[in-house]
Order: C-alpha cells, then structure tokens, then sequence
C-alpha cells in the first residue's frame, strides 16, 4: 500500500504554506526525518522532513505553489512496513464523490468540520482553522463566536483563570466587520491588482482585526537616556569581545519586563466571549522586525528572567533568523506585550497597532538630544520618545501613563536593570 | 498573434456557456469585472438547458402526468388511454419550457453586460483565447474560466453509427417513440429517459453492467424504485453486457451477454458522460490535464496555470449542474480577490425517476465503509398520512447522524418530491444541524417533510434522551 504525507498541522491558526523547495526526487529512497520540502507559511520558512523513510513514488507539489494543511504532498512507494498513511486528504462526504473531490476537501478527521458555510467563510477571513477549533455548539458546531475567538489563539485554550470575582461573566458585544464593496477604480484609469503575498495577507488581516476590534489609547512619553546610552557605549567593546552586540533594544525588553511585572494587566488577552482578563503568568516578549518580506515579531522567552546580555545574544540570533527566513515557528507564538523601535529609520513618534490579541505594544522613535533645563540650566541630553499604545477596554489612561513611566523610570535609572531582576 | 487579428481585451473571459460558465460570468460582472462568455452555440444553458437537465425534465413531467393517470384507475377515475402527438410536446419543450429560460439567460446576460461570443474558442498561451468561426477574434483575458462541460460517453465496441443509436441528447429529442427500446446503462439518465419512453408507449428493455440500478445510490432506496422499474420495463437484466450492435433490416440486433440476440427499434446509450477538455489549446498553457480529460483544480477553482480556473463537469465527478454553478460563483470570487473556497460538504444528487430518488451527504455503506462511528433512522412512508393520500406509500426517508454528537451526516429519500425533500436536507448536512434540531423543528401535517423529522425522533427516542 502506497503511502501519503500531507502538510501537517503548522499551528497558530495556519491554513496553507508556499512549496518553497522540494529537497528529494521521484524515485528516490529517504531516511525517516531527512528533510522532504522547503515551506514558507505566513510566518516562517520551515523544513518539513519526511515522516517515514521508503521511495518516494509521486511528488504531487512544485516549488511556488500554495497548499493547504491536509493536502498530499508526497506519496512513498509500499515500503513494506504496513504503516498506514500519516494523513492522508481524505475522501469528502458526498454523495457520488470522486478521486477530484477529496483534494477539493482537504479535511482532516475525514470528516467536514461542523461549521455552517457562513462560518467557514468567517473563518478563510479571519485565518482560522476550523480543524483546530472545538465547536460550542450543539453536537460541536463551530459558532462565529467560536470563531472570532480563535482568531490569533494558537490552539483551543483548555484552562480558564478563575473567574473574576465581581459576578459572573458575560460575553461582549462583537463587532461587526463587512467592508463594503469598492468602487470600479477602472472608470478613472488603469489599474493593476496585485495578489499580496503570504505574510503580506496574514499582517492586513491582523492589524484589521485589531484596529477594528480594540479600541486603540495611545500615551506619549519621552525618557532621557543620556546615562543608559553612556553604559552601552561604555559596555560596547566589553560585550563585542563576548560576541554580543549591545542595543538598547536589549534594555527595552528589560525595562519592559520590569514594568510589566508591576502591571500585569498589560501582560494580558482579554477574553471577550469570556468577560475575562486573562493574564499571563509568564513574560514572552514580542520584538518588530522589519524583513524584505515583511513585518515578522519573533519572541523573546521569559524575558523577565533572563540578564540583559542574554537578551541582547538571544535578540540578535532570533532577529537573524527572522531575516533568513529559518525562523522556527515556536519563535513567533506566544508573545505577551511587544515592542516596536524604528529609531533606526527616524522619524520623532509613532503610533503603533497592538498586536492582536495583546493588550499593549511599546513604540520607540529615535534618540535625539535635546536642549533640557536642569536645575536653572540648559543641558544637553539625549531623550527617547516611546509612546504605549493599549486596549482602553482592559486598561484607562492612568493605567497607562503609570506603566510608561514604570519603563521610563529604568530607562533613566539603568542600573535597575542589572539588579532588579 | 497574427496582424489585423481583432483583438478583444476582458478582465474575465469564460469558456463554455453551461451553468457553471453563465454563473462564473454573472458574478464576475457583479463584482465589476467586464466578462465575456465564448460559446460554440452562442447561447448561454449548456448541456443542462438545451440537452440534459431541463428537457428531460420536461419530458419526465410528460411521464409523470401519464403515470398519474393511470394509478387514478384506483380511485374509480379513468382518463381512458392516452392519446399523444409528439409534434405538440416538442414544440411545449422546445418553446415553453427551453427556449422561455433560455431568452430570460439572455436577457439577464444583457443587463449584466455580460457579452456572448460565438465561436469554438482556444487557449493561444497563459493569456489569450482564439475565437474561430463566425465571430472570428482573439480575446486577451486577465483570467479565464474554463467551463467547457461535459459529453455523452461512448461504449468501446459499440460504435456503430445509425439514427437509431441514441445518446441522451438525440433521446430528449424524442424523434418517434420506438416500439422496442433497449436502454445500454442503468443509472440516473438511462433510468429517466428508460421511464419517459415507457410512459410513453415503447417497451424498454435496461441493461445494467453491474450488479443493481443507480450504482452507487444507497440500494434500501433502490428498491422502490426497482418495483416501480419492473412494471414500467420490459427486462432489467443485471450484471449484463451488451457486446455488439448491428443494423438489420430496419432494425437494430444486440448482443446481449448470456441471451439469445434480440431486436430493438432504437438503442439509447446512456453510460454517463466525460469531461471536454482536449482541442482547447490547453497544452499552450500550464493547466494540467488528468485522468478521463479531467482537469484539476483546487478549493478555489484554480488550475495549475495561475490565470485559469476551470469549473462544473471539465473538473470531475459528481457532474452536476448545481456544482458547476457553486463553482462558477467561487471561481468569480476568487479571481475578484474575495476569500470563497468550493468548500461544500453537500452536494444534494437527484434522480427523477418515479420514483424520486435523492440523497446528500454521507450514506449508510459509505459512512461504515469509513469506520465512522454512525446511527441510521428510517421513516417508511407507509406512516405518513400525505404519503397515503396520495397513494404513494412506497416512500423511505433514511437519516445517517454521527453517533457521538447526534450531527446529521446524511440523509436519503425515495418517494414521490424526493427531489424536492432533499432541499431541508442539505441544509441540515451543509450546515451542520443536529438529528435533534430537525425533530424539534415544526414541519407542516401532513406533508411529506414529516418524514425528516419523524426519522429524527425516532432517534432520540433509541437514544433514551428527550
């Protein structure tokens, strides 16, 4: 019997990946996990090794193409092993189906998912895998609410934080989102429609979601470095013979992490089906990092718990990753709060969009030195917009200016940073 | 491209003007898109509308009214024998029934300036189509849907020509209504035009290869039908071939597997149909061709060439026109940029026979075969009180559900409107309800809908719950 592999479940709501490479030719013998295929999904460039070693019978994908979670890439010659395939595109529920529909139907279970067809295309809108879903409905059924509240999630939450102990919770209102169509732009000129690429989708999907979903408050603050910057300039050379480049970008994690631990609300998802704050006991930090591909936020594991230097090391192997596409997609989940620094490209502030479903999201412009009155006299120093953009509906202004001034307080005072933790 | 070619620049052009072209066009041109629609008949309808799915229901209506009369010999009503001039029943189908929707297609087309070509059309590379015949030129697309349909099949060996050998489409044109028909196939189409002719007046022999009609329908819903088919024909003859055909003396002599040669009027072929796919220049491009000339696609009706999408029969099995139409509308969103997937999970099959025979979804042997873990109920029309006043209680309404979550996975049903009964049900597979929303639904009394809803409780009540 021959045997077929289909892209298996990437996660985080991911639906379909772009054949990049194949690494292994029609006829040719593999070893069980020698690498079978080069994909690129919305977030990452991945290699997908092979689940079982044998010939390899039929390659049904070519480097360019898209495929969706589910659908056969490679069929392997009978290997005599007896296994039965590892997921195979499974024959759709129809009456009459044939060979053609089951690659039209790439479910998993073999079984379509309980969703009605209004669900299913909320679900293609917002990037949710319906497989991956637990319906609350009857017999299962996958609701819209189900639905939205995948969105972003990585897999279906099993525990709850206790209740909240004012009352019971109650979902809140959903908003509704049906752009309208738009115009015939032909009647005035030529156009050119242009698919968008992958991660291109994933991020317009995002920031409307978020955009449309959070009510946005953004607080502008700036934090003198003069002295942080005197250390990493000081630390420069001391770090570079370590193999680490210092940034001050390694800091703002730091500082961040310091502050959120004295602010756990922004350290949060609000669970809106819920009625709940769900806030997280851990501290991963998301870091914006602008690739030729696109914006990709890699993450920074318990980043309250690690040394600023390990942050900076860590920081700067990630972010390479990230720009060589290799990015594992366990370096993009499962960020907490993230930061944003285009200080490299100037610019005096700006307001970012929270990264879906977080709860704040730390904005940082250039450094520049300004002309600051000290003490009756006019000192030059060197000032660092941030500006925090959070959600209104978990946090309110004061909040927010508190947990700035947290950030901006180690910032100003660097020294903390090496002890606080 | 040759100079002085006249050249025609769309954002959409649709190859083939069926059901699945007609609505990929409509759609496209809802969406803004300015479309064109290249048919061989400049005409849109397809096969479903000029020679398929309309006209035999038409003539399936003709039979059925015959049929009607003649059960209400039980009821003390007799009409006495029929009297029936084809002259007038192909000028009601052709004029009424055809040629009525197939103006009102036109009609829409033109509000929706949706532009007809008529011409064979074919692929000159990835971007362009050439349109030869009356109406010669060179349509440049942005995105072409592929909608060329489908074809009666021919049976290997029984290929000598003679007016007297029939395919659906000269069927449904009903030349005379031959004394002796022989019906080579036992599925929907050879079953529906088997009945139209014996209705009206021929003697109809069927002869099926394998071992049941309707292979592949579920059989507990075969067997009415099979009564019903065992009074209306002559023979059935089961696991049968038919090996030759010859002409003789105005006639046609068949051999038929294990039986002496018998002599028919007229022969109807009715094996089922195959996709039309090759002199479409298609090797020009980068659409990929497979088995029986299907091409494939995916979810969103793309073939492997990014500008073309192929819909309805050309892309396989079930060859229905209500899925060449769901495609069309996916593949028009698609090309608009709109996130729609043929992500069906029912596609309702019909067979209007008398009687009806319909189901959709997951059938019993297909859901054990699958080691799914199910529950089947069945109504017997023989309770239904509408079923008894209309001396129809022949009927099944057979309900699949998933044994754990009570879902409903499928649902058969032969009787009388099965055909329209299947409607609930595919709402109920598509939308994933379960056995208990149906058997809490109100469904009017005494209709045949109960059965649905009966079926569902006794479901509930096996189960101990409610």
């Amino acid at each position: 019997m021959a045997r077929s592999f289909a892209l298996p479940d990437l996660g985080e709501g991911l639906v379909e990946a772009e054949i990049r490479a194949v690494l292994v030719r029609e006829g040719d013998i593999v070893k069980e996990d020698a690498p079978l295929l080069e994909v690129e999904t919305d977030k990452a460039q991945v290699e997908i090794p092979s689940p079982f070693g044998g010939r390899v019978e039929k390659i049904h994908v070519q480097p360019g193409q898209t495929v969706k979670v589910g659908q056969v890439l490679v069929t392997f010659a009978d290997g005599g092993e007896g296994a039965t395939p590892v997921r195979s595109a499974p024959a759709a529920a129809k009456p009459a189906a044939a060979a053609v529909e089951a690659k039209a139907a790439p479910r998993l279970e073999g079984a379509p998912v309980p969703a009605a067809p209004s669900t299913r295309r909320l679900a293609r809108e917002l990037g949710v895998d319906l497989a991956a879903l637990h319906g609350t409905g009857p017999g299962g059924r996958i609701t819209d609410d189900d639905v939205r509240g995948a969105v972003g999630k990585p897999a279906p939450a099993a525990a709850k934080p206790s209740p909240a102990p004012t009352g019971p919770a109650k979902p809140l209102a959903r908003v509704g989102l049906e752009p309208p169509p738009l115009p015939s732009f032909e009647q005035w000129g030529r156009v050119e429609r242009q698919p968008l690429s992958h991660l291109r989708r994933t991020i317009a999907e995002r920031m409307a979601l978020s955009a449309a979903l959070i009510p946005h408050v953004t607080h502008f603050d700036k934090a003198d470095i003069t002295d942080l910057n005197a250390m990493v300039t000081r630390s420069f050379e001391a770090a570079k013979g370590r193999g680490i480049t210092l940034t001050l970008t390694s800091f703002l994690l730091k500082a961040a992490a310091l502050a959120l631990a004295e602010h756990p609300q922004f350290n949060a998802s609000l669970d809106a089906a819920a009625g709940e704050l769900i806030v997280k006991r851990y501290c991963h930090l998301g870091i914006a990092v602008a690739t030729d591909r696109g914006l990709i936020v890699p993450v920074i594991r318990d980043a309250d718990k690690k040394p600023v230097m390990e942050l900076a090391r860590e920081l700067a192997t990630l972010a390479q990753r990230v720009r060589d596409g290799k990015a594992a997609l366990d370096d993009l989940r499962g960020g907490t709060f993230t930061i944003t620094n285009i200080g490299a490209l100037g610019g005096t502030g700006a307001i970012p969009i929270i990264n879906y479903p977080e709860v704040a999201i730390l904005g940082v412009a250039r450094g520049r030195e300004e002309a600051v009155v000290r003490g009756g006299q006019i000192v030059p120093r060197l000032l660092l917009p941030i500006s925090l953009t959070f959600d209104h509906r978990v946090a309110d202004g004061a909040d927010g200016a508190r947990f700035a001034q947290a950030i901006i307080r180690r910032l100003e005072a660097p020294e903390t940073l090496f002890v606080e933790w | 491209m040759v100079m002085g070619d006249l050249v025609n620049e769309v954002d959409v052009a649709v190859l083939g003007g069926g059901p699945g072209g007609y609505s990929a066009a409509f759609r496209c041109a809802e969406l803004g898109l300015e479309t064109v629609v290249v048919d061989a008949g400049k005409r849109l309808g397809g096969a479903c509308l000029y020679e398929g799915c309309i006209p035999s229901k038409a003539l399936l209506h003709v039979a059925a009214v015959i049929g009607e009369a003649e059960r209400a010999k039980e009821f003390g009503l007799d009409f006495g024998e029929p009297r029936i001039t084809l002259d007038p029943l192909r000028k009601w189908k052709a004029e009424r029934v055809v040629g009525k929707l197939s103006r009102g297609l036109a009609s829409v087309a033109k509000s929706k300036k949706v532009e007809v070509i008529g011409g064979r059309g074919a692929f000159e590379d990835s971007r362009s189509i050439r349109v030869g015949g009356e109406e010669p030129q060179v349509i440049r697309f942005k995105n072409a849907i592929i909608a060329t349909g489908s074809l009666p099949s021919r049976v290997p060996g029984l290929d000598l020509v003679s007016d007297r050998i029939m395919d659906s489409t000269a069927a449904l044109e009903v030349p005379e209504i031959p004394e002796r028909l022989l019906v080579i196939g036992g599925g929907y189409i050879g079953l529906e035009l088997g009945q139209v002719y014996a209705a009206l007046g021929s003697r109809v022999t069927v002869v099926e290869m394998t071992d049941g009609l309707l292979p592949g329908a579920d059989r507990e819903l075969v067997q009415p039908l099979l009564r019903r088919c065992e009074k209306m024909f002559a023979a059935i003859h089961l696991k049968t071939k038919v090996t030759g055909l010859k002409e003789v003396g105005g006639a046609i002599e068949a051999a038929v597997e294990g039986q002496e040669s018998q002599a028919f009027d007229r022969v109807l072929i009715a094996v089922g149909r195959r996709a039309v796919s090759d002199g479409l220049g298609l090797q020009t491009t980068k659409v990929k061709i497979g088995e029986r000339g299907l091409i494939a696609v995916d979810e969103r009706c793309r073939t492997a060439d990014p500008h073309i999408y192929a819909v309805g029969d050309v892309t396989g099995d079930p060859m229905l026109a209500h899925r060449a139409m769901r495609q069309g509308k996916v593949a028009a969103e698609a090309i608009a940029g709109r996130p729609s997937a043929f992500d069906n999970v029912a596609i309702p099959a019909v067979v209007f026979t008398d009687p009806e025979v319909a189901w959709v979804g997951l059938m019993e042997t297909e859901a054990r075969g699958a080691g799914r873990q199910i529950k089947v109920a069945k109504f017997p029309w023989a309770a239904s009180g509408r079923a008894a006043s209309i001396g129809r209680s022949d009927g099944l309404t057979k309900l699949v559900v998933d044994a754990a979550t009570g879902r409903v996975l499928g649902v058969g049903i032969v009787g009388p409107g099965a055909g329209e009964l299947i409607a609930e049900a595919s709402l109920a597979v598509e939308t994933a309800v379960t056995a208990e929303d149906l058997a809490l639904t109100i469904h009017a009394h005494p209709t045949l809908s109960e059965g649905l809803m009966e079926a569902a409780e006794s479901l509930l009540h096996q189960g101990g719950a409610s």
